[in-house]
């Protein structure tokens, strides 16, 4: 895999970062720039409406301007029913998933990276093979094997699970962020006397922080907007994580509260935002990998 | 995507000297917690539901209590239920529009128009169209959901422009949650194709140029050839991700009216809790299984022949 040998070089919407144009080329609004103002244009209003609705009073379903903007929908649902302690379940449930899914990636990656092995190969080819089940389709048998050792409502299932689903393409990528860690650092720490885990501990993940920074956050999205698996496996309305929570949340509150629906999915939304716009420019070394990924 | 220099030979650091068993079992050992969880999460329930396939297990009623072997009767049934070839259907028409056909072109449109935009001008787009990606799929089924229903914001604007109101959730569903989905994901195609399209050298494209090539010309005997990898790839990761969207028809439409936006996780969904079918449900879950399976068979050999 090749992310590492030039600066990923991507989209990068969300921070500055180097220009997706050659500088130059192009200095006067041409017929590029207005379609592509037209498709942001067709993109943004659902996005509008989110965003109007959470401040209007008398929100509807179509995008308004708020005729008198207020933030009584947020201190509506600001409470620990509503989003509380939703919010929180959704940080133990995603946030110890993508703990265990980081670190079991970590650990994996590193044999399959520096070990030639007769093993590791079909390994590795099962990793990525394992990468493109859809997972949706085990959720039902997922569910039986739980009822019948009897772990369904178990949040630490939920986590491991969740965890799981995430590991083959997180050991994938991570794998490929250390191909690019020179071996020839390491062998230095060999000659000391450092152990494996020594090595990789204090020689190899500090020069991969960046990837594990994107494998961490890549993994956090991912499990934060899964609603499927909290769906199926979590039951106790106390242990639902916001994806959940938003989706029982018209039932509860009858279908008109349209302007505190909105208030909530920003509140629920917001943390995946902050996160991507933390890994900005290194959003696109994730996917100079799918392009052409060596397995 | 890979460059001209192959990865250079990796000579395995020089360890202490070690008997060959010894040594292999330190070395596989920081597999060990990773292939745990892989076993018994991923592998287990996927042998799990080939046994499940096959027996009539069920919520409530008849094999509730005990659970017997009905052999191929889960998958005659299914393969004789209009219900399921309805599911069938719909499947393959909400991957082909919204991930082959929308995503697809829409992201490779974008991705092109990009690189020929000014610096704000695509930055701006790029933060909306990866914002639409980033939001949790419950949000999205919502603000489509707000966005067409009958009082929704499209009305608002086609009665703006004297269009005549349209009924996509109730008269179209699928098209309805497709467009959602395109939405949604059209912003992977488009990091995918960006990525690869920066790293065609441009003087390939400026010799093209020189040689006298259209644009068009240019784009399907220069650029096109050059990204097929990245295309069939991601051809094959959106269809994958496709195959599996649940939550954002279940927000949308639930897969009504009636069963006409009931795609293959809805239906598998509805035998297994609505109907308390397990077995059942778990035989067409299987069935979908295979069929990602196929297609992520085809995406490992595509990666393996990039690799020799």
């Amino acid at each position: 895999m090749t992310v590492t040998s030039a600066p990923p070089v991507a989209a990068d919407p969300a921070a500055p970062g180097p220009p997706l144009v050659a500088p130059g080329r192009r200095r006067r609004p041409g017929p590029a720039d207005v379609v592509l103002l037209v498709i942001a244009a067709f993109f943004a209003i659902p996005l509008a409406w989110v965003v109007l609705a959470s401040f209007d009073g008398e929100a509807s379903l179509a995008v308004a301007w708020p005729s008198a903007p207020t933030l009584d929908n947020y201190a509506a649902v600001l409470n620990t029913d509503t989003t509380f302690r939703p919010m929180w379940n959704s940080v133990v449930l995603c946030g110890g998933a993508t703990l265990v899914t980081v670190v079991c990636a970590v650990l994996a990656a590193y044999p399959l990276s520096r070990y030639r092995s007769r093993a590791s190969r079909p390994f590795l080819l099962t990793i990525v093979f394992a990468t493109g089940l859809p997972i949706t389709a085990i959720m039902i048998p997922v569910y039986a094997l739980f009822v019948q050792v009897n772990l369904v409502d178990s949040m630490p299932a939920a986590i491991l699970f969740l965890a799981t689903s995430a590991l083959p393409h997180a050991i994938f990528l991570t794998k490929g962020f250390m191909d690019a860690v020179p071996v020839e650092i390491e062998e230095a720490a060999w000659t000391d006397g450092a152990t494996t885990m020594r090595t990789l501990w204090s020689v190899v993940l500090p020069l991969m922080r960046p990837g594990v920074a994107v494998v961490t956050i890549f993994t956090l999205v991912q499990t934060w907007g899964n609603f499927f698996v909290p769906f199926m496996l979590l039951l106790t309305p106390d242990k639902l994580p916001a994806a959940v929570s938003l989706f029982t949340f018209s039932s509860q509150y009858g279908q008109v509260a349209y302007g505190q629906l909105a208030a909530f999915s920003i509140l629920y939304s917001a943390p995946v935002v902050v996160l991507y716009l933390l890994l900005g420019r290194r959003l696109g070394s994730g996917f100079t990998a799918t392009g052409g990924l060596k397995a | 995507m890979t460059t001209t220099a192959p990865p250079p030979a990796r000579t395995p650091p020089a360890p202490p000297v070690r008997s060959p068993l010894r040594r292999t079992l330190l070395r596989g050992g920081p597999l060990v917690p990773g292939v745990v969880l892989l076993v018994l999460f991923l592998a287990g329930p996927v042998l799990y539901s080939v046994y499940l396939a096959f027996t009539n297990r069920a919520l409530r009623g008849e094999g509730s209590d005990t659970t017997s072997f009905v052999g191929l009767s889960n998958f005659t049934d299914a393969l004789s239920s209009a219900d399921f070839w309805n599911s069938i259907g719909l499947t393959l028409v909400f991957t082909v529009v919204s991930a082959i056909i929308g995503q697809n072109l829409l992201g490779m449109a974008l991705a092109l128009l990009m690189r020929n935009a000014s610096r704000p001008v695509s930055a701006v787009t790029g933060a909306i169209v990866v914002g639409a990606w980033i939001l949790p799929e419950v949000v999205v089924g919502y603000l489509w959901y707000t966005f067409l229903a009958g009082d929704g914001s499209l009305n608002a604007l086609f009665g703006l422009v004297g269009l005549p109101d349209q009924e996509l959730l109730t008269a179209l569903p699928i098209l309805a949650v497709s467009f959602a989905n395109i939405w949604r994901g059209t912003a992977f195609t488009m990091l995918v194709y960006t990525a690869a399209l920066a790293e065609i050298p441009t003087e390939v494209e400026e010799a093209a140029r020189i040689d006298g090539a259209g644009p068009v010309q240019r784009f399907l005997q220069v650029t096109l050839p050059l990204i097929r990898r990245a295309i069939a790839t991601n051809l094959m990761l959106i269809t994958l991700q496709t195959l599996s969207v649940f939550g954002l028809i279940y927000v949308m439409t639930a897969g009504g009216p009636g069963t006409s936006s009931q795609t293959l996780p809805l239906f598998m969904y509805e035998q297994a809790f609505s109907y308390g079918q397990l077995g059942y449900g778990t035989a067409v879950a299987l069935l979908l299984l295979l069929l990602g399976g196929a297609a992520s068979l085809a995406y490992l050999r595509l990666l393996a022949k990039e690799d020799s």
